[in-house]
C-alpha cells in the first residue's frame, strides 16, 4: 500500500502544477460552504457579543464577550440535562437498533427491502406529530399505561408524560433510523465467510458475535450513535412536548431566548457553544474510537 | 473449552454422504475414506459439488442424509468449532480488522492454549513471512494472504485440513510455485490435507490419491498415475489429459488381450484395461502413445491404417497433429520433437502405430466427449 501511496503521489505532484481543474470542481462547493456555513457562523459569534439598545428586539455591536460566559453559566443545568439525556438516548437507540440492524442484515431473506422502507417509514410523517403520538401511547389512556396498571407495575398517580423517560424514549424513538441505517450498513457489508472463518476456527456463535461481527461493525456504530447524539443534544421538540419544565434541555432554552424573550445575543452564544462543545466531543470519541483503522 | 484437535484422530470417512438443495443434488449418496496423512485432491468441473462436499466436512452445511466420521468419532452433528477440522478458504477470509499476528492466533486463544507467541512465530517462519505479523491483511499480496490463511489453519494442527480452490485466484507462475510449497508444507506437518480443484495439472502435481468427482458422484479414485494410465469412465479419461475414444465392439479373444473392431480395422486391448460390460467399447489410446509411421516401416503392434494429416501445431518440445481416419474420425497425435526429423505435412497419408498395452476400453454406451467440453484453464 505504502508503495502505491508514493507513486500516486508523484503522479499528483505533477498534475497539479497543470492543471487548475480540481480547484474548478471544489468550487461550487467551496463557495456552498462559504455562504451556507461559514457566513452564518461569522454573524452568529457576533450577534453573540451585542449589548441591548434603545428599542425592543434592537442590539448594538459592542464585542461584549463576556455574553459567553453569562450565557453558559446562566444555561449551565440544561447543557448538562441535554448532555445526559442524549446520551442515555444514544445507548437506548444502540439497543434496540443493534438487534434490529443485525437482523435485517444477516436473518431477514427476502423480506429484508421491506423491513429497511419500515426503518424509514416514519420520515413520511412529520417529526412534531409523531412525537405527539407517543404522549397519547404513554398517557393515561394509552395501551402503554393500562399495560403497566393491569400488570402493578405503576400506581394510578404515577405519570408516564412529562418526565425524564418520556423525554429520553422520545429521543431514542425519532433518531431510532439514524441509528440503524449506518449499522446495517456495516453489518451488511461483513463477508459471511469472514464469519464461518471464525466458527471454523473453534469460536461458537457468542464469540465470533464478540470479536468479528462487534469489531467489524464499528464503523456503523460509530456514524450511528453520532447521527443520533449531534441531534437529540441540540433537540427541543422532545424536552416541549413530552417534558416538563423541570426537563428543559439547551435547545428549549435557545429557542425561548430568540422566539420568547427576543434576547438574541444570549440565544446566538448558547448555539455556538454547543456546537463548540459537541465538536470536542465528537473528535474526542472518534479518536477513542479509532475508526479510521477499520475501513 | 477441550482441546478439539487432538480428540480425533485417523482416517476421515464419508458414508453415502447427499446434499440436496430442493430437487437438485449437489452431493449424491457420496462414499469414501481419505486416509490419515495424506495428501488428497478432490478433482471435478466446477459446479460438481466439491465445495459442498468440503463445508459438509467443516460443518459449515449440514448433510441431506449420510455420515462423517474421523478415525472412530462421529461428527455428523457437531458444531463447525466442535471439529478438528480447519479449512482454508477460497477467498482466503482473513479477519480484516485482526493483524496478521492475531489472524493466526484466532484459532489458539479460542482453545485457550498457552504459548500463543511461540507456536504463531513457529508457522511464521513456515510459511516465510515473519516479518509481516504486526500488518493488516489488506496490505499484503495475494500470495500473501493464500500463505497466511494456510498458517492460520495449521498452527492448530487440525487432524484435517481443507483446501478449496486455494490458489485460484493467483496467477500462473505463482500458483505453480504455492503448489510445490503447499506440498512441502504438508510433507513438514505431516497432516491430512484435502484439497479441492478443477485444475488437473495441480491435482496431479500435488495429490496422493485424487477423486474425480462428476455431478455429485466420484468418478474414479486413484494415484495419478492410475487415473492418467488406466481411466475407467470416458470423463476421466478426458478430463485428466486428452484420450482418442474410437467407437468400436470386441469381436474375438487373443490370450490375455481382447481384439476390438474398429471401423473395419482390428486391434487389440489388454481384457485388465478393459471396463466394460458388453462388446461395445469406446477403444481409447492417449495422443502421446500413438507414433506416425510412414508408409516405408511399419513398427509392430496396433495399427491405424488410411489417415491423413489435415492440422499440425508446431510447439516447440512436439508437434500435435490431427489425423482424419477412413472413417471420418479425427484423432489427435503428439509427437516428441527428438528424432531430427522434420513435422510432417498437412494431407500426409500416414499410418499410426502404438503398443497394444498402452491402449484401454470403456464402455460403449458413454457418450465420448464427456469430460473434455470443460476446459479448467478457462475458469
Ligand atoms: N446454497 C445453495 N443453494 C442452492 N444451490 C447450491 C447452493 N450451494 C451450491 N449449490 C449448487 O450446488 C452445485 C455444486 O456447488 P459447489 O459445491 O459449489 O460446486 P464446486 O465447488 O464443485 O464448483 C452447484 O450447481 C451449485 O449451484
Ligand atoms: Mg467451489
Amino acid at each position: 500500500m505504502a508503495a502505491v501511496v508514493r507513486a500516486s503521489g508523484t503522479a499528483t505532484s505533477e498534475l497539479k502544477k497543470k492543471s487548475l481543474v480540481p480547484y474548478l470542481l471544489l468550487a461550487p462547493g467551496l463557495l456552498w460552504l462559504a455562504l451556507f456555513f461559514v457566513a452564518p457562523i461569522i454573524t452568529l459569534v457576533g450577534t453573540a457579543t451585542k449589548t441591548p439598545g434603545a428599542g425592543i428586539g434592537e442590539f448594538i455591536q459592542t464585542y461584549r464577550w463576556a455574553n459567553y460566559w453569562d450565557a453558559l453559566t446562566g444555561a449551565s443545568a440544561q447543557f448538562g440535562r441535554s448532555f445526559l439525556y442524549a446520551f442515555i438516548a444514544t445507548l437506548l437507540a444502540l439497543a434496540i437498533a443493534y438487534p434490529l440492524a443485525y437482523g435485517i442484515a444477516f436473518k431477514s431473506g427476502k423480506y429484508k427491502n421491506i423491513l429497511l422502507v419500515l426503518v424509514v417509514a416514519p420520515f413520511f410523517c412529520s417529526f412534531i406529530l409523531r412525537t405527539i403520538a407517543w404522549k397519547q401511547i404513554l398517557g393515561q389512556n394509552g395501551p402503554v399505561y393500562r399495560t403497566l396498571l393491569d400488570l402493578h407495575l405503576i400506581s394510578s398517580t404515577t405519570h408516564l408524560t412529562a418526565s425524564v423517560p418520556a423525554v429520553i424514549i422520545g429521543l431514542a424513538y425519532n433518531f431510532l433510523p439514524f441509528m440503524t441505517l449506518p449499522l446495517y450498513g456495516s453489518l451488511e457489508r461483513i463477508d459471511p465467510r469472514v464469519l464461518e472463518a471464525s466458527g471454523d476456527l473453534y469460536a461458537n456463535a457468542f464469540t465470533t458475535f464478540r470479536k468479528v461481527t462487534v469489531p467489524l461493525s464499528m464503523p456503523g456504530v460509530v456514524a450511528g450513535t453520532l447521527l443520533t447524539f449531534i441531534p437529540a443534544a441540540g433537540d427541543y421538540v422532545n424536552a416541549e412536548i413530552l417534558g416538563n419544565p423541570s426537563t428543559k434541555m439547551i435547545g428549549n432554552v435557545i429557542n425561548a431566548q430568540f422566539l420568547n424573550t427576543q434576547d438574541y445575543p444570549t440565544a446566538a452564544a448558547l448555539s455556538f457553544i454547543l456546537m463548540i462543545a459537541i465538536s470536542i466531543m465528537v473528535m474526542i470519541y472518534v479518536r477513542k474510537a479509532g475508526t479510521e483503522e477499520l475501513v | 473449552m477441550p482441546d478439539a484437535s487432538t480428540s480425533a484422530k485417523g482416517d476421515l470417512k464419508l458414508v453415502n454422504l447427499t446434499k440436496s438443495f430442493g430437487e437438485f443434488k449437489a452431493v449424491d449418496d457420496l462414499t469414501l475414506t481419505i486416509p490419515e496423512g495424506s495428501f488428497f485432491a478432490l478433482l471435478g468441473p466446477s459446479g460438481c459439488g466439491k465445495t459442498t462436499t468440503l463445508r459438509m466436512i467443516a460443518g459449515l452445511e449440514d448433510p441431506t442424509s449420510g455420515k462423517i466420521s474421523i478415525g472412530s468419532t462421529d461428527i455428523t452433528d457437531k458444531r463447525p468449532y466442535q471439529r478438528p477440522v480447519n479449512t482454508v478458504f477460497q477467498n482466503y477470509a482473513l479477519f480484516p480488522h485482526l493483524t496478521i499476528f492475531e489472524n493466526i492466533a484466532f484459532g489458539l486463544r479460542r482453545r485457550g492454549i498457552k504459548d500463543v507467541k511461540a507456536q504463531v512465530d513457529k508457522v511464521l517462519n513456515l510459511v516465510e513471512l515473519p516479518h509481516l505479523a504486526d500488518r493488516k491483511p489488506t496490505q499484503l499480496s495475494g500470495g500473501q494472504q493464500q500463505r497466511i490463511a494456510v498458517a492460520r489453519a495449521i498452527v492448530n494442527r487440525p487432524a484435517l485440513l481443507l483446501l478449496d480452490e486455494p490458489l485460484g485466484a493467483l496467477d500462473l507462475k505463482l500458483r505453480r510455485q504455492m503448489q510445490i510449497e503447499l506440498k512441502w508444507i504438508q510433507t513438514e506437518v505431516g497432516l491430512t490435507f484435502v484439497h479441492v480443484t478443477h485444475d488437473q495439472e495441480e491435482a496431479m502435481t500435488m495429490a496422493d490419491t485424487i477423486a474425480v468427482m462428476n455431478e455429485g458422484r466420484i468418478e474414479q479414485m486413484g494415484t495419478p498415475a492410475e487415473l492418467y494410465d488406466n481411466p475407467k469412465t470416458a470423463f476421466v479419461a478426458n478430463f485428466l489429459g486428452q484420450s482418442n475414444l474410437i467407437q468400436g465392439s470386441i469381436v474375438d479373444s487373443d490370450g490375455d488381450y481382447h481384439v476390438v473392431d474398429l471401423h473395419g480395422q482390428k486391434v487389440k486391448v489388454l481384457k485388465s484395461r478393459t471396463h466394460s460390460k458388453t462388446s461395445s467399447v469406446l477403444y481409447a489410446i492417449r495422443p502421446e502413445k500413438l507414433r506416425i509411421d510412414t508408409d516405408g516401416h511399419i513398427r509392430p503392434g496396433n495399427v491405424f491404417k488410411g489417415g491423413h494429416i489435415v492440422d499440425v501445431s508446431y510447439i516447440g518440445v512436439s508437434t500435435q497433429y490431427q489425423v482424419e481416419m477412413p472413417w471420418g474420425q479425427e484423432i489427435m497425435v503428439f509427437e516428441q520433437n527428438d528424432d531430427g526429423i522434420p513435422p510432417l505435412d498437412k494431407g500426409d497419408e500416414v499410418t499410426l502405430t502404438f503398443e497394444p498395452a498402452f491402449a484401454f476400453a470403456l464402455d460403449g454406451s458413454q457418450d465420448a466427449t464427456a469430460g473434455s467440453e470443460v476446459n479448467p484453464e478457462e475458469e
